[in-house]
């Protein structure tokens, strides 16, 4: 991506060195590179190797182009410049030589690149994909999109630009030096004082933009969250008449905005000018105390001669130095970005030690068999420690034994939960936000996993089914519905893959979704973007609950999936609810006390205990909290 | 585009100026040093005695190499105020940007504020500022530097040998169309792939919004392989586009290389023809540098060029908020006087666009006394929240007129108007700050004893008072840390406290329970007898002992009545009213 580049000089006052958990990380990306790209990496350090020699050759033509050929033919009667071109003509396929290498660097580079940057990408999702709820629980989505474009973004220019650029700055300098000192030692000692020297003034300014670069992120911080938290609440900025206030506090953190800012860019822009002129000075000095010495004849003196050459070589040696200042504070940025990117592909996965599976079965004489095709009936394969397997139907009765729970430790958010649920029962949970309803059907489908206590799904402990075949046994529908970028009959049919187009209408019809899909404008081919923006709230739940009466689960767990629907809309996605729940084992969590009623059990939860159940007629007679919620006495939330 | 965001830079003119006054002084020296350097080499170093001889000379060696210091410290200096300059412009022009934009947001009626997402908004006063605010540094320093470079280094190129320099001549045009070739197939690649990144974006947002039911359908492999093919569009379209550019650099320096050996081969049979006249060591060793300056400025300017093609989009994005136009104005000689809280709708159209088509209300008429409640009832999507929205003129009326106190809503000044007519919106906000400051947005003067009547009022006061801070406790950004209810409650309060003429409650006890709710209904009714309540509501206990209830029907007024004679007459109410009951015993 030739994004533009992304510099945050807040780093280049931090001192130019690796801590250890960079040189670690440092360590494993180069991993990275050497397993896969071994030999092409090599090819290209000798490519840069080349592209170095020839560029120094190219300074050095210059100096001997003069002194060697072009002096020795002024003055000739008759110049032969025969030995000038063959000159010129060696010098030609060298350069060639270091073209061709560059062109063969990019080129392998790009390769190297690209193919890096696919495979960060694609273990971090698939990484991704297998992690446990809890990691996206704690994690802002934010922070995660940020792993793919920003993180990703700058290890690839790392990796494309930095490192080569760092192993091209080395090679140079390194044969500079040896150029230098073989030249005269002394002025070479000089350009090394004099580098010190250059590397600490910019050192000294580059530490003090730094520090105006956190104060300015610090103001950026300040004035986003306030632009975004005015923008969002512009309709009641209005309605309060309350824009001048609003102006005049922006303009506060606008103005110390403008102020770290232009302080921060200040001392980035001066910067150039300054190493710039301080090579110019040392050049002018080492020609003029270099060419005084010579001509008063010190002994320790170049020719004058060696003197130009010995010029250029300063300055070809001066520049890559500046650079590598400037590569090793983005590439400690990239290693940021880099530590990240493997903080996420070292997160733990989602454990499953289960080993109950759910299979095809096919019933005769009363027991039941695995078949490989598909027969309707389910069944769990419960492979036992002395070598036998027993077949149990899926039936969907799931049964509660004191179950503890906290999301931290120390925080139990669940208290001796007991309950069961019989097959194609209606089981409610009603309370307060809060209260740990959700809490239950995290449990139910293993998003979470229980700290005491056990929980039963058709007579077998959950741990030990595997957690995707219990998931494909619950179906789920929640209260802000999700659906993906492509058609109405691909959001159906992600409920069950491989239905087929009468069953996705089939379901929809169940649903009471097939009407308003029929009059979309392309029916069940018509787009649905941005997470169903063109289709109301009712609709997208209706779709969302297609997509779980594709699936055909056994159990099914609505967690407020009708909240954000006012009540004439409810009754038609009611109606879609209702077909959808018969015959199911039903997990309902609701805000409107209407919609559980028919339920034939109600459990009121209040701080992670149950502390009323029954039917709504019982909980009614009993004149406790389910009471006082129903006569709208009390209030949720 | 450039004349509307030109427009923010006022102030910062003179550093825009000045900056590349500056810069163009450093360039002029960046020039001269080379030059002078090479005066330094052959008149010093290089220096013969009559006999031919390389003897040096010491006086000239001093001589230029003070010359040459004044020069390093004048073009430090340049250089130093170019950056000065330049940094104050870029972040003072990024400064006004924000500002004028966010100024005329803060003008924005809400037709405009729809038009754009919230989102969208925030992109372009940070993000896209940003990218603007760099452009514009690289604008004024780069790009007055290096085609000034470019242009003082070839005239030094003439001015040593007229014939050497025009090398460049054939050089540059070559360079121009490689380049210019390399741009013309790249950009449309570049464009695709941020296309493209978009949509791996979308996929990764969608599966981190979706995560349960990616996980509860056991959908990992599916949306793995969805990944995949996005990631792989991108792999081979990024190959494509840098395998282009990996041209870029090796025909530069094809460029730089050829040019020095033609330089050196017709440079050398300068000198030699001439005897050394026409040309020297020293300056064929200028040449070189002039060649080298020559091109990497040009290179510079094309990497400006796309940076700035680049940023365009920002610019344009800017440029909407900027353009926008508020459309909604006070009249000329306004009424800044509201009577009493009477309001009138006579035969009111509506539609968000302003056309006649796509009405979202349709001729609307019904009268409402001072100090009345009403009550609206009606699904979703039936236009409740538009019709109480052109009262405190939110918006304009399509057709028809609308009446408060007598007064047709477009000819009040527009603050006075929506000081007299308080909204509670249905999507609420509480901002970052104590709750005494959320509810002084209400009104800024307002003591702690009228807070705590209006808060009294709204049933705010219970909850508030159980805090250990009371009322200087610290609301979270959003509210968050409040629950639903509570929030609805210091809302209503807020309202209160401007002592309006109308109070308009858009569906702002959906989450207090019903005796709450109640009890918010009789502190109004008894305490601000003269303000007209209007109150939107999904429970028919909130509403039912309004003196009217409208019901609204896909935009049309179904029925006005009392409550009882709505259960009478309307089927829609009666409908709501038993779907209601089944949950709620009263």
């Amino acid at each position: 991506m030739a994004g533009p580049m992304k510099h945050n000089p807040a780093h280049m006052g931090k001192k130019i060195a690796l801590d250890k958990n960079q040189a670690k990380t440092l360590k494993r990306l180069a991993g990275y590179i050497w397993k896969g790209y071994k030999f092409r990496f090599m090819l290209v350090f000798l490519c840069i190797l080349v592209t170095s020699i020839v560029s120094a050759v190219s300074a050095k033509f210059v100096g001997t182009v003069f002194d060697d050929y072009i002096l020795e033919l002024i003055g000739a009667a008759n110049p032969d410049y025969s030995e000038l071109l063959g000159e010129i003509i060696r010098t030609a396929i060298i350069f060639l030589a270091g073209i061709v290498a560059v062109l063969l660097q990019n080129l392998l580079m790009v390769t190297i690149t690209q193919n890096i940057m696919k495979s960060v990408r694609d273990d971090m999702f698939e990484h991704m994909q297998t992690l446990p709820i809890k990691y996206f629980d704690t994690h802002t989505h934010g922070d995660i999109m940020s792993y793919y474009t920003n993180d990703t973004d700058t290890l690839r220019m790392m990796i494309s630009q930095s490192i080569p650029q760092l192993m091209s700055s080395v090679i140079t300098i390194a044969v500079y030096f040896y150029f230098m000192i073989t030249t005269n030692v002394w002025l070479t000692l000089f350009v090394l004082l004099f580098v010190g020297l250059t590397m600490f003034i910019t050192g000294k300014i580059a530490s003090k933009s730094g520090k105006y670069f956190v104060t300015q992120q610090a103001s950026i911080g300040k004035i986003n969250g306030y632009i975004q938290e005015m923008i969002t609440g512009q309709k009641v900025i209005k309605v309060f008449n309350h824009e001048d206030k609003t102006k005049s506090e922006f303009d506060t953190l606008n103005d110390e905005l403008c102020d770290t800012a232009y302080k921060a860019n200040k001392f980035v822009n001066i910067l150039g000018p300054i190493t710039g002129n301080l090579g110019h000075l040392q050049y002018v000095l080492i020609a003029v105390v270099g060419g005084i010495l010579s001509i008063s004849g010190f002994a320790l003196a170049p020719s004058l001669g060696a003197i130009v050459s010995f010029l250029l070589y300063s300055k070809s040696f001066t520049m890559p130095i500046n650079q590598v200042a400037q590569q090793a504070s983005s590439i400690i940025m990239a290693l940021a970005g880099a530590q990240r990117i493997f903080d996420l592909m070292d997160e733990c996965e989602e454990k499953d030690e289960g080993y109950v599976t759910l299979v095809n079965a096919k019933e005769t004489d009363g027991k039941l068999t695995e078949t490989p095709e598909h027969t309707g009936i389910w069944a769990w394969k419960h492979p036992h420690r002395d070598g036998t397997t027993t077949y149990t139907r899926l039936a969907g009765e799931v049964r509660f034994y004191d179950v503890d729970f906290a999301y931290e430790k120390g925080k139990t958010v669940l208290h001796d939960i007991s309950l069961y649920a019989e097959p194609g029962q209606k089981v409610a949970f009603v309370g307060a936000t809060g209260a740990g309803k959700t809490t239950i059907t995290n449990l139910i489908n293993r998003f979470y996993d229980l700290e005491d206590g056990k929980v039963r799904y058709d007579g077998i402990n959950i741990k030990k089914i595997k957690k995707q075949d219990l998931r494909r046994s619950l179906g789920i529908v929640l209260q802000e519905t999700n659906l993906f970028t492509g058609t109405v009959m691909d959001n159906i049919r992600y409920g069950k893959l491989t239905a087929t187009d009468e069953e996705v209408v089939a379901a929809a019809k169940l649903a009471n979704a097939h009407g308003f899909i029929k009059r979309l404008p392309m029916g069940y081919d018509t787009m649905l973007e941005n997470n169903g923006a063109n289709l109301s709230q009712g609709q997208r739940q209706l779709i969302s609950i297609a997509r779980a009466a594709v699936a055909d689960p056994p159990v099914m767990i609505l967690d407020e999936a009708t909240s954000s629907i006012d009540t004439r809309t409810e009754a038609l996605v009611q109606r879609g609810m209702d077909a959808l729940m018969h015959g199911r084992t039903v997990f309902v969590i609701a805000h409107r006390l209407s919609t559980v009623q028919n339920s034939d059990v109600i459990m009121v939860l209040e701080k992670g205990r149950i502390i009323e159940r029954g039917t709504h007629d019982d909980l009614i007679r009993q004149k406790g909290q389910y009471y006082r919620l129903y006569t709208g006495d009390t209030e949720l939330e | 585009m450039i004349k509307t965001l030109s427009k923010s830079i006022r102030e910062y003119k003179w550093a825009s100026i000045l900056s590349p006054i500056f810069i163009s002084l450093e360039v002029l020296m960046e020039v001269i040093i080379p030059f002078v350097l090479a005066m330094l080499i052959d008149e010093g170093i290089n220096f013969k005695n009559s006999a031919g001889e390389t003897v040096g000379n010491t006086e000239n060696l001093i001589k230029y190499g003070l010359f040459l210091v004044g020069c390093c410290l004048l073009s430090l200096l340049f250089g130093f105020l170019a950056g000065d300059f330049a940094a104050k412009a870029s972040t003072g022009f990024a400064h006004n940007l924000r500002k004028d934009m966010f100024y005329s947001i803060q003008n924005y009626s809400f037709k405009n504020i729809d038009k754009f997402s919230t989102s969208s908004l925030i992109t372009r006063l940070t993000t896209d500022v940003t990218n603007i605010q760099n452009s514009y540094q690289m604008l004024i320093r780069i790009a007055i530097r290096s085609p000034l470079m470019i242009i003082f280094s070839l005239t030094m190129a003439f001015y040593i040998s007229p014939k050497l320099g025009s090398v460049f001549l054939y050089a540059l045009p070559l360079m121009v169309a490689v380049l210019l070739l390399i741009m013309r197939f790249t950009f449309p690649l570049f464009e695709k792939m941020f296309k493209i990144y978009d949509k791996l974006n979308r996929v990764v947002q969608e599966n981190l919004r979706g995560i349960r039911v990616v996980k509860s359908f056991v959908r990992e492999d599916t949306e793995t392989q969805k990944f995949h093919t996005v990631s792989k569009d991108i792999y081979n379209i990024s190959l494509k586009a840098e395998r282009l550019i990996a041209f870029a650099a090796p025909l530069m320096q094809f460029t730089v290389y050829s040019l020095m050996l033609i330089v050196s081969w017709i440079g050398a049979k300068l000198i030699v023809d001439s005897n050394g006249t026409a040309l020297d060591a020293g300056e064929l060793t200028s040449m070189f540098t002039y060649t080298m300056q020559i091109l990497m400025n040009f290179m510079m300017l094309s990497m400006v060029f796309v940076m700035l093609i680049m940023s365009r989009a920002s610019g344009k994005r800017i440029v909407e908020v900027l353009r926008e136009v508020p459309d909604l104005h006070n009249r000329e000689n306004p009424v800044y006087e509201i009577k009493d809280g009477s309001i009138e709708f006579e035969n009111v159209s509506f539609s968000y666009s302003g056309e006649s088509e796509n009405l979202c209300l349709e001729d609307i008429s019904f009268k409402i006394n001072p100090g009345e409640t009403v009550g609206i009832i009606g699904s979703t999507g039936s236009s409740k929240t538009t019709l109480v929205s052109l009262i405190p003129r939110l918006y304009d009326v399509t057709k028809g007129r609308i009446t408060v106190g007598g007064v047709d809503v477009k000819d009040y000044d527009l603050e006075a108007l929506r000081d007299a007519v308080s909204m509670v919106l249905q999507k609420n906000v509480l901002f970052s700050g104590t709750i005494k400051e959320n509810l002084r947005w209400g009104n800024e003067n307002a003591t702690d004893d009228e807070i705590i009547h209006a808060c009294r009022l709204a049933c705010a006061d219970e909850f508030i008072s159980t805090f250990p801070e009371g009322y200087d406790t610290y609301i979270e950004e959003g509210g968050t840390n409040v629950s639903g209810g509570q929030k609805q409650r210091l809302c209503i309060a807020r309202a209160l406290l401007k002592s309006p003429k109308i109070l308009i409650l858009d569906d702002s006890t959906s989450a207090v329970d019903t005796a709450t709710d109640s009890n918010i209904q009789k502190a109004m009714a008894g305490y601000i007898p003269e303000t007209t309540k209007i109150i939107i509501a999904q429970r028919i206990s909130s509403v039912e002992h309004a003196d009217k209830i409208i019901v609204l029907d896909d935009g049309k007024i179904s029925a006005i009545g009392t409550h009882e004679q709505l259960l009478e007459s309307s089927e829609i109410y009666s409908e709501v009213y038993t779907s209601q009951q089944k949950g709620g015993l009263k």
